[in-house]
This record gives structure tokens, C-alpha cells and sequence, in this order.
């Protein structure tokens, strides 16, 4: 009965998009947007930009999943980012230190690093993510062991950073020696895989604001993330998400945390340039 | 409500495999045709893949079915106005037996790239092993048999004007 009426619901959602989802109304404001965010439309900057509108995938969603993320204490991704809060403070390692034994206060420290991941690392002589950036300042600053790929620990703590640079722009290098990793990424991006031989931009450049089915296809912006998404009944990293595209068009996923998944993050986040993060959001 | 969907599953897989069998009882006396020996002839396939017509009601359920066609994922199909969430990626179905021969049909079905161009997305449903990267439980299978292709072709035929 419950899934019913939800069925019901979201047909309706889906004939009256376009008036319900503020995103969508024509050339009209947004009536609400997610907490922290004062846009989820912008222009892109480059000309060689292949959108000729950057869309948030809280655009997509339905006015019940978005409400959702109007408030932070209605958000559910919120349990992660207060677990990771906790642990900025929590010592650990043989250094004796934790986050804020370097970082100090996370809103001041972290209001724009969420923002401009990732960036490219002298040290390791390749661009790290996120979630790698946390792993080393934990091996490498406090001697701790690194946090495993999407444990509750390493979810949390990047929600968490990532939340600090909520609203603003995402901004990431692509020259110099982020280069080839952005030419590879865009490569995986175009590459049609698997044995539905579809390739990223198929469905997500081709076919954005279209249904799929029970799904409308986003234009697979990454401001959002780590996302709490309904499928999943847990907040999750980007490179789960990749996974389960690629699984979905019966292709090998590259695995979370390859340099693979790592160009095609770095990618991706160029095609969302300017665009506010959201982190945490929440998705379908 | 997970149960009774499994359960779904269940009666469907079997319907699915019941269907089959009536197939091959029926009709096949020789093996289907394998995917990489069909020929796409100006954009047609006339001859039937297993030698035999396709039965329609099973044609509907690959058609729908998320682990068989899942057409209507992509596909509006007024003809099955009761199943929730029709697709918008490709056109409307609605009278696709008036655009397309029955050759066409096939050959759509199996090759699509063969017909619309490399550009589209549209999968083909009879070919094995031309992509990159494909899922290791999906290696030298096709999307769908020779048999559904010929369900849903004799399904299609029915979507008349």
C-alpha cells in the first residue's frame, strides 16, 4: 500500500515537474533551495564547456527528496557529518595528534579545501582526493592506520571537511600537472563500457532531465557528495557511485580510490565548475 | 513487500523459461542463428533468428521485464498504460509497426548501431562481446536470446497505428 501510494505520488511528480521542481520553473527563481546553497544553476565559465547550463542534481530530484535538504536537522547524512566532527578532535596515533592538532577549527581551516578536490600533490606526485588526503594526513602526520574506503569512519570525516566549504564554488586545477589526469578522466567519461555500451556522457550529457524509467537522468554533478541516497539507506563516496553506474551498464567497475575513478573525479568536478557544494546532499 | 517482489521475480523467471521451452517445442528444429553469424542487410534482418515466429505475450514480458529488454525504461508504450514509469530517452513505441518492417524490427533489436549510426544509445540486444570492459558474468551473452528477440519483434508487430 505504502509503495503504492509512493508510485502514485512520484508519476505525479514526474507530470508535474515542471512546475513542482523550483529548478525547472521557466527562466523563474527557485522557491527553495538546500540549506547552505544560494544557487544550483550557474553558467559555465569556460568556453569549451560541453553544457550550456550547469545543473545540481537537487534539480532532478523529487520536491520530497529535496525538501529533504532544505534543513540540515531533516537531512539524515547529517548523523555522519556530527560522527566526524567528533573524530576532528579525537586523538589518535602514534604522533599523539588529531585533526585539529594541525587544522584548528574545521570552519575556518576547511571553508574552501572541500571545494577544490582533487588537488594535485607534490609529495605523491599525483592528484589525491579527498578521502586520500585524509588517509595520508592520518598515516603520514599521526601514525595512524588509514581509514578503509566507505567505513563509517572515512565517510564521516569527509562529510564533515566537506561540509565546511558548503556554498562554495567548486573550483579544481585542470593544467599544469592535473592535466593528463583531466584528459584521461574526460577519456573514461566518453568511453562507452559494458554490455549495455553506454559511456558516461550516453546518458548524463545526452539525455540530463529525461526519465529512465523510475529515474530522471542528472547531469552526474558531484557537489553533493558524500550523499545520502535513498538506494543506499546510508550516506556514500563518489567512487560508489561510479561503481554502481558502471555496474548498471554490466561493465568491471574500476574500483573505489584507482587512479581511474580518481581522473574521472577530477573530471567531473570540472564539468560542475562554479557550481556551489552541497555536501551533504540527498539523492535518490 | 521485498518478499512478495521476489516472489514476483520468481513466477516471472519461470513464466520466462516456461515460454522458452513452448518456443523451442514449437518451432525450433535448428539452433538459433549464433550472434556474430547474422547479417544486417539495408538496416533489415528478414529471416527469423530461431527459423520460427515469436510468441507475443512472452514478447510483452521482455519487454518490460528490468532483467530482460527493460525497453520501457526508455521507451513510452501506450500499449502498457498500466505499468508505472514509462521512459523518455528514446521515442514512443506507440505505433512502431507502421514505421518499421519486421525486418527492421529484428535488426534494430539486434544491432542497433547497425541501423541509427554508432551515435546512439540504444543497446543492441544480439550481440556478444563488442565492448569494452564488459562485466565478466555478462561475457559471451547477449542481452537477450535469439528467442526473446523474436518475442519482442512479434510483440512489436502488434503496436499497429
Amino acid at each position: 500500500m505504502e509503495l503504492k501510494n509512493k508510485a502514485t505520488v512520484s508519476a505525479l511528480g514526474v507530470a508535474f515537474a515542471a512546475l513542482l521542481v523550483p529548478g525547472l520553473l521557466a527562466g523563474g527563481e527557485a522557491l527553495a533551495l538546500p540549506e547552505g546553497i544560494e544557487t544550483v544553476k550557474v553558467a559555465p565559465t569556460s568556453k569549451d564547456h560541453p553544457l550550456d547550463e550547469i545543473l545540481s542534481g537537487w534539480h532532478f530530484r523529487s520536491p520530497e527528496t529535496q525538501a529533504l535538504q532544505e534543513d540540515d536537522f531533516e537531512n539524515p547524512a547529517f548523523l555522519w557529518v556530527e560522527q566526524g566532527e567528533e573524530l576532528w578532535s579525537t586523538v589518535e596515533g602514534a604522533a599523539n595528534k588529531s585533526c585539529s592538532s594541525c587544522h584548528d577549527d574545521a570552519s575556518e581551516t576547511m571553508a574552501t579545501a572541500g571545494a577544490n578536490m582533487p588537488k594535485w600533490n607534490e609529495a605523491l606526485g599525483k592528484p589525491v582526493n579527498l578521502e586520500q588526503q585524509i588517509n595520508h594526513c592520518r598515516t603520514e602526520r599521526m601514525e595512524a592506520d588509514a581509514w578503509k574506503w566507505e567505513s563509517t569512519q572515512l565517510l564521516a570525516m569527509t562529510a564533515y571537511v566537506r561540509n565546511q566549504s558548503r556554498g562554495e564554488p567548486v573550483a579544481v586545477q585542470t593544467d599544469g600537472p592535473m592535466k593528463p589526469w583531466f584528459e584521461k578522466g574526460k577519456d573514461i567519461y566518453y568511453t562507452r563500457v559494458g554490455q549495455l555500451d553506454m559511456a558516461c556522457s550516453s546518458c548524463h550529457e545526452g539525455y540530463y532531465g529525461q526519465q529512465i524509467r523510475a529515474d530522471r537522468l542528472s547531469q552526474g554533478q558531484t557537489n553533493g557528495f558524500p550523499t545520502y541516497r535513498f538506494k543506499w539507506q546510508k550516506i556514500g563516496s563518489l567512487h560508489r557511485r561510479f561503481k554502481g553506474c558502471m555496474k548498471n551498464i554490466r561493465a568491471t567497475p574500476y574500483k573505489v580510490g584507482s587512479d581511474e575513478f580518481l581522473a574521472l573525479e577530477l573530471y567531473t568536478a570540472w564539468r560542475g565548475q562554479g557550481l556551489p557544494v552541497e555536501a551533504p546532499a540527498v539523492r535518490q | 513487500m521485498q518478499s512478495r517482489h521476489t516472489t514476483g521475480l520468481k513466477l516471472f523467471a519461470s513464466l520466462g523459461a516456461l515460454a522458452v521451452s513452448i518456443g523451442f517445442a514449437a518451432g525450433a528444429v535448428a539452433a538459433p542463428i549464433a550472434p556474430q553469424d547474422v547479417k544486417i542487410v539495408d538496416h533489415k534482418i528478414d529471416a527469423s533468428l530461431t527459423g520460427a515466429a515469436g510468441n507475443v505475450e512472452a514478447g510483452k514480458k521482455w519487454f518490460k521485464g528490468r532483467k530482460a529488454g527493460n525497453c520501457l525504461a526508455c521507451h513510452e508504450n501506450s500499449d502498457m498504460a498500466s505499468e508505472a514509469f514509462h521512459g523518455e530517452i528514446g521515442p514512443s513505441l506507440d505505433g512502431v509497426a507502421g514505421r518499421y518492417s519486421e525486418g527492421q524490427l529484428r535488426a534494430i533489436l539486434v544491432n542497433s548501431k547497425a541501423v541509427f549510426g554508432g551515435e546512439t544509445i540504444m543497446p543492441s540486444f544480439y550481440r556478444a562481446n563488442f565492448g569494452h570492459r564488459i562485466a565478466k558474468s555478462f561475457k559471451d551473452k547477449t542481452i537477450l536470446s535469439a528467442e526473446q528477440v523474436e518475442d519482442v519483434v512479434a510483440y512489436l508487430k502488434t503496436l499497429g497505428e
